[in-house]
Parts: structure tokens; C-alpha cells; sequence
């Protein structure tokens, strides 16, 4: 167990945990579904494009597409079995919008594919580890999905002295990494060192959320022998899981605004992925599947399911008992920051920690008008004034909401968690966030044009300029007898200039 | 008006109190002290409570009324109730029912209503009407009474409550008429007494400390004022920084005063124990809509209101400041808020990123 010295953040809530539903539920698998649908955008970046076709065998854990540029991950297969669609298909989004999806139809057997070959990791170079970790597409499993590859690369761009590794877990139900730390300490704490030998550091530390002793103990047993390892208890307030204010507890140092962690010298990735990271590097497996969190008022039996990616929601929600009537509202991810499900048809993906039902919502719609309380300028953990963004934004002026740092928000909710009158400030935020999004990628693109076409106009009138120039230097020189030497030297450096 | 913004966003979870439960909560927190005037000054302030508390309801309901927006939440949301209570703490007990009836009009139709109502008044309106009453009937609203505890002989009986507070009927009672405090000592200090002496010849610390001594309906009792004010604190509905920044400064400069020239200022515990120093302080100056919403803003509106209150008691036409005080710094709150903010995560106080130098290789 650690000692550190921890910082305070500003801000934060204390919401009711609701863990106990899921908490003691040991993780279980879920049998393969009829139809796996495996989207190719399942990570932050770039989407992969597919390398297999309609009609296809694959084995299970074979790359079926491959990452793009520089922030993207590739995919494989979750089985065995045919690829029977790549087309369009219900996405894990509010929206509900189709992305693109290779279907695949397991056969049943599950039959491994020849896998990358097992390393040794301490005797690799840091830089071969991160390697195989892009081809296993391995990425955040704490939500976000950034490519985790890339950020076990900082080490090269960044004096690095800490790893720190999220298990802090801090929205409500979610019960997934707590579970995995219970239940894998030892694979965690390996896939840390492993992890921790990539970046060239030799400090870690473990964060957990002071609502999981257990999980703190065993992680203190895996790491009593690994110097290099504190197993850190922190307090259970949202959003703590948070990696800016995760580091901040820690390190006691606030991420400039808009940076990287790796600015003041941490890299931030969550226990599940520590665990992704050992399997790829230990013996080749591709991150296939993922431990959810199946939780909520509204669901028969809770549970923490080891689940092939690309499993249709309805076929893990049947598998924990089915739904207990009509749920209030279906969430991927926790009650904080989770998005709507629009359909159970869409499929589980690398990202997703949890599928909640939850049985009753709070107000969607403000109660009251904002009685200016001040509750939400307490709890905000980032030091923003939520009243007057959301007034700003109600009157459209996006100008005035930026200037008051909308764009600094996390969109954490601790906000809305406390207002009063019920104002749905989160909601208030994203529409803004979007549509100024929006507005400067319009800017850009216009700003672009008008750069093109200011250049054009410049070639232009520079070749014009240059015509008369000539054409005048051609009848000075017919005036004159004998021209001057140095004057021929400037007209060779003007044309030298135009060519 | 509002542009309809529902999309998407958490949170699916949410925990606080509605505004209702708010408005509840400081009510409860003002209850102790109430009842405490209740029992002091007997069936007239009880009235004249009933009177004004009821009138800021209906004036509330007549203005949504006749401005044909909807009753609810707005009648329901219990700060039109919290607004008369808080007037009617400050009324003179045995002012007469209009009185609060004006001032209830004045509070909600004036200083809310026009405004825009929940949450857009610029005013704390019970201090606004507090003002209009005191400058526009100046007898009314300094006619004092020595308390005449509910039950004592000689107190005003339900019978007599009614003939002085409606002024119907006659009312058997010799009430000994007389100053506040601060208005006693005001006067003294005025005919070349020293304050301390035109204290002692008129109240008991004791007395001031327990509330037993002439003051408005609701404010002479510091202990169980406190109490409340404890009680809000615990709730998180008000933060430490107004209460401590305002009776501090108060505390402070009166204590400055006294050691400069004992004779004509009073001692820091005149000024905190006497008049609206508690109730304003926790009750008043911490008014949600109407203080600012930064930590260190807080702090500026708090030490505002003690030094405003503090000169003006002191070097101004009346006795007391508070109520004026509180409302110079609501003006100042707009401007408060548009210069104070949080540090931004991650900024300087400039809001430009933070720096540490080094970092990247
Ligand atoms: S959602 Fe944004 S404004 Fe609200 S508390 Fe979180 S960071 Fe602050
Ligand atoms: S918490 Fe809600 S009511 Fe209170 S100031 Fe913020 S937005 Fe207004």
C-alpha cells in the first residue's frame, strides 16, 4: 500500500456508488453470439479499412482491418467463422447512425490464427513493445479508446518520471476494473512493468478509489515483491478517474490547458488495458474482447462479462437475465458520462465498459430557473462558471461561452449532478461544443479557400509584373548602346527569382 | 427567447436538493429565531409575520397572474414565502399590517417581479423593500419596543395583538416605546455621551446577547441566528466565505475604532451582537440570486457589506447600514462576477495555459 502525499482537487461530487448491484459478480464469459458485427471505427482517430471480403474465413484473432495514419488501431477477429456482411450498421452512439462493420458468423470452433510470437519483454527494445501493441489494437479500455500505442510512444517526445495506472473507476455501477483487479492482480501488475519498460520509466503508480479495498489488496499482494510499484489508495470522488485530475491528486501538478499529461511527465492508462498489453506482448492475442460491466435497476441479474467485441447489447443484456421491464433509459458506459443507446442491436465495442438500464431518470428538463446557487461553480473540478456558460449559450452568443472556457470543459457533469433547478447544463455544453466545432472547422475550410485564391491572385499579378518588368528592361536596353554590367546581374537574379 | 438546446448529456444520476427543499431548509434554519420574536413581542409580531408572509405569496400569484404566465413552479418553489419571512425579520414587531403588506409588494413586485423573477433580480428584495419602508415612513419603521414576553403580565393579548396591528379596537397595553440599540446609542453619541455609557444606562450585554432587548421582529437573538446560520453551513446551501468575510471586517474595523477613540466607537461586539449584524450575514448578504458565485468573489461582497455597514452605522444618517450595505453590493455584484472567476484547470489566472519549462524532449 502507498503513502503518498495526495493533492486535492477542486470541485468533484459524491455520487451514490451503486456498485454493490455488479460488484461481487465474478467475471464470467458470454457465449458467441449468432452474428458478430465488428465496427472499423472503435477507437479515437482514424478509422481501419477492412482486409477481408464478404465470404471470407477468418480464425480468431486475425486481422480483418488495418489502422490508417498516424492515430488509428486495427481490428481483428473475435472467432472463428465467415465474414457474411461488410457494409453499414447500427453504431454504438446516441445517434444510432450506422458505421462502418464487417459481420462475421462464427462457426463455432474458434480457432486461433497464427499468432504474433510471444516476447520476452524485458529484453526488447521499448519501442518493439509499442510496436506490437498498434498491431494488437490494443487502445483505451477506460472509455476514451485513444490508441494505446501511441501513448506508450511518449516516452520518446517527453521526459517521462511516472506511469500511472487508472483504476480508480469512478463512475457509479461501473464494476469492470474492479473486478479484473480482483481477479487478475498478477496479469495487471505484468502488463505495468511491461507497460512501464515501453516508456522508459521506473515509477508506477496503481490508483485505485478507496471503495474497493479488495482490489487494493490484491494488487498489494501481486506487487509486494516489484519495488518499483505503490499501490495508491485515493478518495472516492467523481471524477477522480478523470486523467488530468487523476495525475493531479498524484503529482500534485495541474496539465496545461489543452496539453498532455506527458507535458509534466505522466502517462495515464487504465488497468484494463495493462491487462490488453500483457496478453499481446506475453503471447501474441489481439484485444478481442473486453470485460463490461452489465448493471442497473433495470436488468435481472448484474454482472461483469468477459465479451467478444462486435456481441450484439441485446445478446449480453439476455444474457444477464434480460431486462426488468421497460428500462427508463439504456446507457453504454456509467450514469455520468455514458451515452444513450438508441438500439440494442448495436454491438459491443472496444471502448465499452458498461451497459446500464437504468429504471428511473432524472429531470431532463430544467425545474426552475437557475437560482444562480453557485453549486455548480463549487463542483466543477475544472474551474469553470457553468451558470453563466449555459446563460451565453442560451442567448447563442458561442463567442462569450468560449471566452469562459467552454472548451475546457470535460464534460464530466458534476455540474448538472448538483444545479438545483434540475438546468441540464451537460446538455447545454455539447450542443455549443458541437456547433463551434463545427463553425471553425467551417472557418478553416474557408479561411483555406480565401489563402488559395489569395495566392493564385498573387502568381498572377507577380507573372504580370514580371512581363512589363521585362518588357521594359527589353526597351531600355534598345535605348541604351552598351549596358551596364552589374545591371545585367540584377536582371539574371530577377529571372532567377520568377523561374 | 431560449433556443432549445436538448440533445444529448448526462448526467443519468443526479443528487440535490430541489429549489424548493432550498428555500425549506433556510426557512427551518429560520425558525428558532422566529419563534424566539414571537414569544418577545408577542401576538403583534405574529401577526404582522402572517400578514407580510401571506401578501408576498399573493402579490407573487397576482403578478403571474396578471402577466398570464403560469402559477407553477413559480408559487410553488417557496421563495415568495422566504422573501416575506425575511422582510417581515426586519419589520419593527408592532409596525402596523400595511406596513408589511407594502413592503411585500414592494419586495416581490418591485424588486423581483420586474426583474424577471427566480433568479434574475439584480436586489436581495427584502432590503429593497427594507429601504423604500424606512425612507418613505421613518416613524413606523423605528417605533420600537421593549420586549413584552407572550404571557408576561401586561403583554398584549390575542385581542390586543389585533387592535395594534390592525388598529381596530383599543388595545389595553402601555407598551414602553423605545430606541434599538444602535439608534439609542446614535442619539447619545449625538448629545455628547459616550457610547458606553449610553449603552449601560439601557441594555445588558446578557440581554443583547439572549435577544432581550428592543430590535426588529427577528433580529435580536444572536445565538439562535447563529444556530441557523450553523445549520445552512452544514447543508451546504451557503458557503463560510460571505458570513466570515462580512462580520469580520465588521469586527475588525469597530475594534479598530474602539482602540483608536473608546469613548465614541463602539466595541466590535456591539456592532456584531446588535441590530441585522447576524441575520444579514447569514441570511441576507448570502441571498443565492444575488451574491456572486466565485469562492473569492464571495469574499469581496462579504468584506463590502462589513466596511459599507460598519461607515455607514458610524458617519451616516442611520443607526443602521446593513440593509444599504447589502444592497450598494448587490449593484457590485454583476461587476464582481465579471472580474472574479475561478482559475481555470490547467491556467494561469490570465488564462493562458500554464507553463513548467522543459517537459518535452
Ligand atoms: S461538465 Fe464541464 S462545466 Fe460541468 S462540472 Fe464538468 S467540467 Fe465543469
Ligand atoms: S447549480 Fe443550477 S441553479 Fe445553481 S447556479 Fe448553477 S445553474 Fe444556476
Amino acid at each position: 500500500m502507498g503513502m503518498m502525499k495526495l493533492f486535492r482537487i477542486r470541485g468533484g461530487v459524491h455520487p451514490q456508488g451503486r456498485k454493490s448491484l455488479s460488484a461481487d459478480q465474478p467475471i464470467r464469459d458470454v457465449p458467441l453470439p449468432d452474428l458478430l458485427h465488428v465496427p472499423l471505427q472503435q477507437h479515437a482517430g482514424q478509422p481501419a479499412e477492412a482486409v477481408v471480403k464478404k465470404g471470407d474465413l477468418v480464425l480468431k484473432g486475425q486481422v480483418i482491418a488495418v489502422g490508417q495514419g498516424r492515430i488509428s488501431a486495427p481490428v481483428h477477429a473475435p472467432t472463428s467463422g465467415t465474414v457474411v456482411g461488410l457494409g453499414r450498421y447500427t453504431a454504438p452512439h446516441p445517434s444510432g447512425l450506422p458505421g462502418r462493420t464487417i459481420t462475421i458468423r462464427p462457426d463455432g470452433k474458434d480457432a486461433w490464427a497464427d499468432l504474433p510470437s510471444p516476447m520476452d519483454p524485458f529484453e526488447c527494445e521499448p519501442g518493439v513493445i509499442a510496436k506490437r501493441v498498434a498491431e494488437s489494437g490494443i487502445v483505451g479500455m477506460g472509455g476514451a479508446a485513444f490508441p494505446s500505442a501511441v501513448k506508450l510512444d511518449l516516452g520518446r517526445r517527453f521526459d517521462l518520471h511516472t506511469l500511472i495506472i487508472n483504476g480508480a473507476e469512478c463512475e457509479p455501477y461501473l464494476t469492470c476494473d474492479d473486478r479484473l483487479m480482483r481477479e487478475h492482480p498478477d496479469e495487471i501488475v505484468d502488463g505495468v512493468r511491461i507497460m512501464a519498460h515501453a516508456l522508459g520509466v521506473e515509477r508506477i503508480v496503481i490508483a485505485v478509489e478507496g471503495n474497493k479495498p479488495l482490489a487494493i489488496r490484491a494488487l498489494a499482494h501481486a506487487s509486494k515483491d516489484v519495488s518499483t510499484i505503490m499501490i495508491q489508495e485515493v478518495p472516492a470522488r467523481y471524477p477522480m478517474g478523470s486523467e488530468k485530475h487523476l495525475t493531479q491528486t498524484l503529482i500534485g501538478k495541474e496539465t496545461p490547458a489543452r496539453g498532455l499529461t506527458a507535458e509534466i511527465g505522466v502517462v495515464v492508462h487504465n488497468v484494463a488495458t495493462a491487462m490488453a498489453v500483457r496478453d499481446a506482448v506475453r503471447f501474441g492475442r489481439p484485444l478481442i474482447s473486453r470485460v463490461v460491466t452489465v448493471s442497473g435497476e433495470g436488468i435481472s441479474n448484474p454482472g461483469n462479462f468477459r465479451t467478444p467485441i462486435g456481441t450484439p447489447v441485446r445478446h449480453l443484456i439476455d444474457h444477464a437475465g434480460g431486462l426488468r421491464g421497460e428500462p427508463a433509459r439504456l446507457l453504454l458506459g456509467g450514469p455520468m458520462m455514458g451515452q444513450p443507446l438508441a438500439d440494442m442491436k448495436a454491438p459491443i465495442v472496444k471502448g465499452t465498459n458498461g451497459i446500464l438500464a437504468l429504471a428511473d431518470l432524472p429531470p431532463t428538463v430544467a425545474q426552475n430557473p437557475c437560482i444562480r446557487c453557485a453549486s455548480c461553480v463549487d463542483a466543477c473540478p475544472c474551474g469553470l462558471v457553468p451558470l453563466e456558460m449555459s446563460a451565453a449559450i442560451r442567448k447563442e452568443d458561442m463567442a462569450r461561452a468560449t471566452h469562459l472556457g467552454l472548451m475546457d470543459c470535460i464534460g464530466c457533469g458534476s455540474c448538472a449532478y448538483v444545479c438545483p433547478s434540475s438546468i441540464p447544463l451537460v446538455q447545454y455544453f455539447n450542443y455549443a461544443k458541437g456547433k463551434i466545432t463545427k463553425q471553425q472547422r467551417a472557418e478553416h475550410k474557408q479561411m483555406e479557400t480565401k489563402r488559395l485564391a489569395e495566392a493564385r491572385t498573387e502568381r498572377m499579378e507577380r507573372v504580370q509584373r514580371e512581363k512589363r518588368e521585362a518588357m521594359a528592361q527589353r526597351k531600355a536596353a534598345q535605348t541604351r548602346t552598351k549596358p551596364e554590367r552589374s545591371e545585367t546581374q540584377q536582371d539574371q537574379d530577377g529571372e532567377e527569382v520568377s523561374a | 427567447m431560449s433556443t432549445p438546446p436538448p440533445l444529448v448529456g448526462g448526467p443519468y444520476l443526479k443528487q440535490s436538493p430541489s429549489v424548493t427543499a432550498i428555500m425549506g431548509l433556510v426557512m427551518v434554519a429560520l425558525a428558532p429565531a422566529t419563534l424566539y420574536g414571537f414569544y418577545q413581542f408577542g401576538w403583534p409580531a405574529i401577526n404582522l409575520f402572517v400578514v407580510t408572509v401571506a401578501s408576498a405569496w399573493l402579490c407573487e400569484a397576482g403578478v403571474l397572474k396578471l402577466t398570464r404566465q403560469p402559477l407553477l413552479p413559480a408559487v410553488g418553489d417557496g421563495s415568495a414565502l422566504l422573501t416575506g419571512w425575511l422582510l417581515a425579520m426586519t419589520l419593527p414587531p408592532w409596525a402596523p399590517w400595511w406596513v408589511g403588506v407594502m413592503g411585500s409588494f414592494f419586495a416581490i413586485v418591485l424588486a423581483k417581479q420586474v426583474f424577471g423573477g427566480l433568479g434574475q433580480n439584480l436586489f436581495n428584495p427584502a432590503m429593497v423593500a427594507r429601504v423604500i419602508l424606512l425612507i418613505s415612513f421613518p416613524v413606523q419603521m423605528t417605533y420600537f419596543v421593549a420586549p413584552l414576553p407572550l404571557g408576561d403580565l401586561g403583554a398584549p393579548g390575542f385581542l390586543d395583538g389585533l387592535a395594534i396591528t390592525f388598529g381596530f379596537g383599543v388595545s389595553g397595553v402601555d407598551a414602553v416605546s423605545s430606541a434599538s440599540i444602535l439608534g439609542h446609542i446614535k442619539t447619545e453619541l449625538g448629545q455628547g455621551v459616550s457610547w458606553s455609557t449610553a449603552f449601560r444606562e439601557a441594555f445588558e450585554m446578557r440581554g443583547m446577547i439572549f435577544g432581550t432587548v428592543p430590535g426588529s421582529l427577528g433580529e435580536t437573538s444572536a445565538p439562535l441566528l447563529i444556530l441557523g446560520g450553523m445549520l445552512l453551513l452544514g447543508m451546504r446551501i451557503i458557503t463560510w466565505h460571505i458570513p466570515l468575510a462580512m462580520m469580520g471586517t465588521i469586527a475588525i474595523m469597530a475594534g479598530l475604532f474602539n482602540v483608536i477613540d473608546p469613548l465614541h466607537y463602539p466595541d466590535a461586539w456591539v456592532h456584531l451582537l446588535s441590530g441585522a449584524t447576524v441575520l444579514g450575514a447569514f441570511f441576507i448578504a448570502t441571498d443565492l440570486v444575488t451574491s456572486p458565485s466565485s469562492p473569492l468573489g464571495k469574499i469581496v461582497f462579504g468584506v463590502g457589506c462589513g466596511a459599507l455597514a460598519y461607515i455607514i452605522r458610524t458617519w451616516g444618517g442611520y443607526p443602521e447600514g446593513i440593509a444599504f450595505a447589502v444592497l450598494i453590493m448587490n449593484a457590485a455584484t454583476p461587476l464582481i462576477d465579471r472580474y472574479i472567476k475561478p482559475r481555470v484547470y490547467g491556467r494561469t489566472t490570465n488564462g493562458k495555459p500554464l507553463e513548467y519549462g522543459g517537459g518535452e524532449k
